[in-house]
């Protein structure tokens, strides 16, 4: 007979033996039965932040950079409901994240008790899965079967609800030796036919284009995807969720396609007669108005989640499987093809989208004030701390020039919020990010919009020896809002100036809270600025870079329109070269 | 505008009922009917669905179906390959002079009289939809106080069942 414990106990045990490192969270009534026992884990750190919000994003951070499934913790009511916008986040971009929640006793739920919220049904629509245990007994199962499901098939958030008397109540533990969830059979090996065709379809096709989404990312397939892409010389274009899959630079690499995507990827993936869709979603940032997305392309849809097949644009080849495995099987049937004289030629192909690569390189215009180009200072900053360095971003002008400037190598080194675009998620993830790889230098790009909205949790970074470097690329202004508002509301600035230039001064802020403050303000300082930054590993930095406000992210395509009327820069459009 | 009868096997879990409600109303799908039940297998529940579809296709919200973890399978039931029942009763008016007529109808409907009073008798009442609409349509003129429909319940013809295959060999582990 086991020995009795304490749901409590049973829960922090089993989060040890489901592989729990590192806990991000806040005590509070209904889970303070939890935190007891947790003192005592010699397994668990349980980094103490200072909004929950925080400890979601962190979590998301910490299983991007480490590929393991990040844990947050938060108390009934209005803790638990701060981690609805990580979790939906997480939800968005297939983030495998577990949250565990206190809840109100048993006998008062559904009473309107103090701090009782209904975080499942809320979280409902936003998770993979969640639950809501009442019995002690219970507990191990429900974490077991949180992180199978967090962290198999399509990754994603689930839910663990305990009620503060499932936490008291009495039980033995038991580690539930395997997972019985017949609702829930994740396909990952692809259909061997599905796989001849599509290769029949790679080897027909002339102007093929590999579309590649997060899901290469998630499934680990960057080699596969390399050696596919070099064995058929396919071009390649990387989505922002999948920025790192594919190195930049590489000849076969064409950028990022999408609202401010790349000239040669948003071109390539419109003139294709073949979209090698793999683990991407056809987003409408990435489509432009649907119906005139990629018209002449047949699309093979790869992906391990059914249902984001022929969603948005109807599939004519499908494969449910994992991308890792879709792309292994892909080679092996083209060398088959290949071997048996089947060989397709994209080579006019290549050279057409290549040549627009080269037309249409990414880049700004200077301005006359002499004041900092964003785009500058975040093409530096990755050039001085290198494709080993993790860059995690906010949302908005930044993160595009983020996702543009910086020369991407590995996956997992850039970290985003690209579904739901969550402002302030840069800090508390690039906090996870280095909890879950602290030999890493963690860059966080943030705006100054989006670091007013989570900059507490750089608090929780000094404390508890989390060196992070945040650049704060300083406009003043809610920059990307402000661009729609230069190009489709006659330059009205109705609510987006910040004058974060004068308050709050964000070299004080840092120092406040234990970090090293830093200020950049010219062009011939950047350089030094950023070296002095990678110099100090003791605490967090924060450079604040006072940078001009009108610079536009560039090339755009409007939101509702085709991608064929995307401007490289305003009122400039490219001039399609006729013969591809 | 098409109807569709979906059938749901799904584990007997609490909140399952709510996943599946809003997955519809969040994709804009409008339930016509619904029906809950057990089922020949312990801990598995059969819900019917009736849904009418307009422009974006049902595909969509049954692959959502399936990503639930609760669910274990949806099969879509064709109206020719399967029987499809729904129960109603009906309170109606009848007094001395339209009894006789009211008695009649439930006939000719092979209905049954399940209560009685003194100027009303209840009717129940299964069949199809079309059944049932033709039944309202006669007792309508003489008076009908008060009426309850359950959803639609179905099973597909033959001697197969949805149940067969995936879910009693897959809950044994392997």
């Amino acid at each position: 007979m086991s020995e009795k414990i304490t749901g409590a106990q049973s829960l922090v045990r089993s989060l040890e033996m489901a592989g729990v490192d590192t806990v991000f969270g806040i005590p509070g009534g209904a889970i303070l039965p939890l935190y007891d026992p947790l003192m005592d884990s010699t397994k668990l750190r349980h980094i103490l932040v200072r909004h929950e919000q925080g400890a979601g994003h962190a979590a998301e951070g910490y299983a991007l950079a480490s590929g393991r499934v990040g844990v947050c913790m938060a108390t009934s009511g209005p803790g638990a409901t701060n981690l609805v916008t990580p979790i939906a986040d997480a939800h968005m971009d297939s983030v495998p994240i577990v949250a565990v929640t206190g809840q109100v006793p048993s006998a008062s739920i559904g009473t309107d008790a103090f701090q009782e919220a209904d975080i499942r049904g809320i979280t409902m629509p936003i998770t993979k899965h969640n639950y809501l245990v009442t019995d002690p007994d219970q507990i191990p199962r429900a974490i077991a079967e949180a992180f199978h499901i967090a962290s198999t098939g399509r990754p994603g958030p689930v839910l663990v609800d305990v009620s503060k008397d499932a936490l008291q109540g009495m039980t033995t533990f038991e580690w539930p030796d395997h997972i019985d969830l017949p609702g829930y059979r994740p396909v990952t090996r692809p259909h061997a036919k599905q796989i001849r065709e599509a290769a029949r379809l790679i080897v027909e096709s002339r102007r093929p284009v590999l579309y590649v989404g997060g899901g290469v990312i998630r499934a680990r397939a960057s080699k596969q995807l390399r050696e596919l892409a070099e064995l058929t010389g396919i071009p390649v274009v990387t989505t922002l969720m999948a920025r790192g899959a594919f190195p930049d630079g590489h000849p076969l690499h064409l950028g990022m396609p999408g609202m401010h995507g790349t000239v040669a990827a948003v071109g390539a993936l419109q003139k294709a007669d073949l979209l090698i869709t793999l683990g991407a979603r056809f987003d409408d940032r990435v489509t432009g108005k649907l119906s005139s997305f990629a018209p002449d392309a047949k699309v093979i849809h790869a992906d391990i989640d059914p249902a984001e097949i022929s969603k948005n644009r109807v599939a004519d080849l499908p494969i449910v499987g994992d991308a890792g495995e879709v792309i292994s099987d892909l080679i092996v049937a083209i060398k088959a093809d290949y071997a048996a004289g089947r060989v397709g030629d994209y080579e006019g192909w290549r050279q057409t989208v290549t040549g627009w690569r080269t037309t249409y390189p990414l880049g700004w215009e200077g301005n006359a004030d002499g004041m900092l180009a964003p785009q500058s200072v975040i093409q530096r900053l990755g050039k001085i701390a290198g494709p080993d360095a993790i860059y995690v971003a906010g949302v908005g002008q930044h993160q595009m020039w983020a996702a543009q400037f910086i020369d991407y190598q590995n996956p997992g080194t850039w970290l985003n919020s690209g579904g739901l675009g969550t402002m302030g998620f840069a800090i508390p993830a690039a906090m996870g990010a280095k909890v879950g790889r602290p030999d890493a230098t963690v860059w966080a790009i943030d705006g100054d919009g989006c670091f007013q909205m989570t900059n507490q949790e750089l608090v929780t970074c000094a404390i508890n020896d989390i060196p992070i470097k945040v650049a704060l690329i300083n406009n003043s202004s809610l920059g990307m809002v402000r661009q729609w508002q230069t190009l489709f509301y006659n330059e009205r600035y109705s609510n987006t100036d910040l004058h974060s230039h004068r308050i709050p001064d964000f070299v004080m802020l840092a120092e406040a809270y234990g970090c090293a403050g830093l200020r950049c303000e010219s062009p011939e300082d950047v350089d030094a600025t950023i070296e002095k930054a990678m110099s100090i590993n003791d605490r967090p930095v924060v450079v604040d870079f006072v940078v001009h406000r009108d610079a536009m992210v560039w090339p755009m395509v409007a939101a509702g329109t085709s991608n064929d009327d995307i401007l490289v820069a305003r009122e400039m459009a490219p001039d399609w070269e006729s013969e591809y | 505008m098409s109807k569709h009868t979906l059938s749901v096997l799904v584990e007997d879990q609490p909140g399952v009922l709510a996943r599946i409600a809003a997955l519809f109303s969040r994709r804009g799908f409008n339930i016509e009917s619904l029906a809950v039940g057990p089922t020949e297998l312990p801990d598995v529940s059969r819900i019917t669905i009736v849904v009418s579809v307009e422009g974006s296709p049902l595909e969509q919200v049954t692959k959502q179906l399936n990503k639930l973890i609760n669910v274990l399978k949806i099969v879509e039931l064709e109206v020719d390959a399967s029987v499809q029942r729904e129960l109603m009763l009906i309170k109606v008016r009848a007094d001395g002079e339209t009894r006789t007529q009211v008695l009649e109808i439930v006939e000719m409907f092979r209905a049954r009289v399940i209560d009685v009073a003194a100027d009303t008798v209840t009717i129940e009442a299964t069949g199809s939809s079309g059944k049932l609409a033709a039944l309202l349509d006669v007792l309508g003129p003489i008076g009908i106080k008060e009426l309850v429909q359950s959803g639609v319940v179905a099973l597909a013809r033959g001697a197969k069942s949805i149940s067969d295959r995936s879910l009693r060999a897959a809950d044994r582990p392997a």
